[in-house]
């Protein structure tokens, strides 16, 4: 191991671990956002709605993150618009993940006892009201161990920004790596700070699920 | 006793890691050591196929033909010389596809025996591996959409997004020439191409071969400029393989004196080489 790499390009590395971050931030709070809603959509009673829900998830579930991430950084040059890589890399990022977030909220909504939605339905709350108020937030309690699957997999996935020049801490560990010629060395840093990411959020999502249960 | 179980598969995980270092540090010496008889004269003869590592995305030197699956180019009949030379026979050559990224772990790892993909010599990459001769003279230029501001290497400012290849020279070159310019660096050209295309950049830098083969592909883009660097293509062998760099060499020698060189060039540039 040649510790010097990680001394030497420590600039460049922490460049990328920036851009990692701040993605993978994005991408979270999106993700979580347009997830919800597409589960609300999902177990919607609007027959449309429903299927929108459907399609978006089955779609997007069923294609490589790379494809989405090609259609946001290269489909826009069709209607004359460009975005760069980072955003691109985000915005496909935010609606894989959506996907996955919205099957895990489904099946936590699906969980919440069929009893909840009716007594705040009959309490006059109107269906959306009831959704907010009621089962929305005993749902987010019962998923968020599979949530946090989803988003310590968001923050790994966010790699996949390097192939379309998304400044994350993959395209800069390939320079490094291009520099130094040291490739195994140069990944086993990305794999710490990937791992300073990840680490301490399954430690809290485990601490979390074991409150919850008690 | 449910402690000490976590302890333990936390230090086993760490050993893993150690593992996993020592591991690589072996092979590397076992590289450098097996270099005489893994990637030497000896073993190829052996095993009666030359491994070559060449660029399959790179039209003009290395380009996989998608309908027939072959793969042509002038590095391609470079690397078929050395066979005949070597084996006797030029087609007892098996191409393996590299990248800028790619090729040097690649040869140092020993799956491949030559390196005949557009390198440049460099003394930072004399370092890892020995070169032969010059085998092709290139400069690094400028690809632009037609009708393009830029005209050569004096519009490109500290504004401009240049776009080029990772782990290629010429993206330090251009930060050397424009500091402060960004440079935007991607996999393979082919993804460098696309992204010119749909606008994420004002030009595409390497050099001139590579561009001249692309501005072939789609007429709506153009080299500009004159060539601003020298970029002398080099073949690389594992470090220490003096035998295979004399091969080959013999073989540059040989392909020159015939005029056999000249025709390979005219078949895939499409002119004579500059004297």
């Amino acid at each position: 191991m040649q510790f010097s790499i990680l001394t030497d390009y420590f600039g460049t590395y922490m460049e990328g671990f920036r851009g990692t971050i701040l993605s993978s931030l994005l991408a979270l709070a999106g993700s979580f956002l347009l997830g919800t809603l597409i589960a609300v959509f999902r177990i919607s009673t609007a027959r449309g709605l429903r299927w929108f829900g459907t399609g978006y998830v089955e779609f997007i579930r069923n294609i490589p993150l790379l494809l989405v991430v090609y259609i946001f950084y290269y489909g826009p040059s069709a209607f004359g618009l460009s975005l760069d890589g980072f955003t691109a890399g985000t915005i496909g990022l935010t609606v894989y993940t959506s996907a996955f977030i919205a099957e895990a909220i489904r099946a936590g909504i699906a969980a919440v006892p069929k009893g909840q939605t009716e007594a705040a339905r009959s309490s006059g709350l109107t269906y959306v009201q009831a959704m907010i108020h009621v089962v929305l937030p005993q749902a987010i309690k019962l998923v968020i161990p599979p949530l946090g699957n989803q988003f310590i997999n968001l923050i790994k996935n966010s790699s996949v920004l390097t192939i379309v020049a998304g400044l994350d801490l993959m395209y800069f560990a390939d320079i490094v790596n291009s520099d130094t010629f040291r490739t195994f060395d140069t990944y086993v840093f990305v794999a710490l700070f990937y791992l300073v990411l990840t680490l301490p959020l399954s430690y809290v999502m485990r601490v979390w699920e074991r409150r919850l249960q008690r | 006793m449910k402690k000490s179980w976590k302890l333990l598969s936390v230090m086993m995980v760490v050993a893993l890691f150690i593992l996993a270092g020592c591991g690589n540090n072996g092979n590397n010496a076992g590289g450098s050591n097996a270099a005489a008889g893994e990637g030497g004269l000896a073993a190829i003869k052996e095993r009666g196929k030359l491994q070559v590592g060449v660029k399959f995305d790179t039209k003009l030197f290395g380009l996989k033909d998608p309908s027939s699956g072959q793969v042509e180019g002038f590095d391609i009949d470079i690397s078929k010389a050395i066979a005949k030379h070597i084996l006797g026979d030029e087609n007892a050559i098996e191409l393996k596809e590299v990248t800028s990224k790619t090729r040097i772990p690649m040869l140092n790892n020993g799956e491949i025996d030559m390196v005949v993909a557009t390198m440049t010599i460099t003394e930072e990459r004399k370092k890892e591996v020995d070169f032969s001769d010059v085998y092709f003279q290139a400069g690094q230029s400028l690809l632009v959409k037609k009708g393009s501001p830029v005209k050569g290497l004096a519009d490109i400012t500290k504004d401009s997004t240049v776009l080029g290849s990772k782990g290629s020279t010429s993206v330090k070159n251009i930060k050397e020439k424009v500091p402060g310019v960004t440079v935007l660096e991607f996999d393979n050209y082919q993804d460098a191409f696309t992204a010119l295309k749909t606008g994420k950049g004002d030009a595409l830098t390497t050099d001139d071969s590579i561009l001249y083969g692309m501005a072939a592909q789609d007429p709506n883009y153009e080299v500009v400029g004159e060539p601003f660097t020298d970029e002398p293509y080099g073949i690389a062998v594992q470090k220490g393989n003096s035998e295979v760099v004399k091969a080959i060499n013999d073989t540059l020698a040989e392909l020159k004196s015939s005029g056999e060189y000249d025709k390979i060039y005219e078949k895939w540039i499409g002119k004579a080489p500059a004297k």
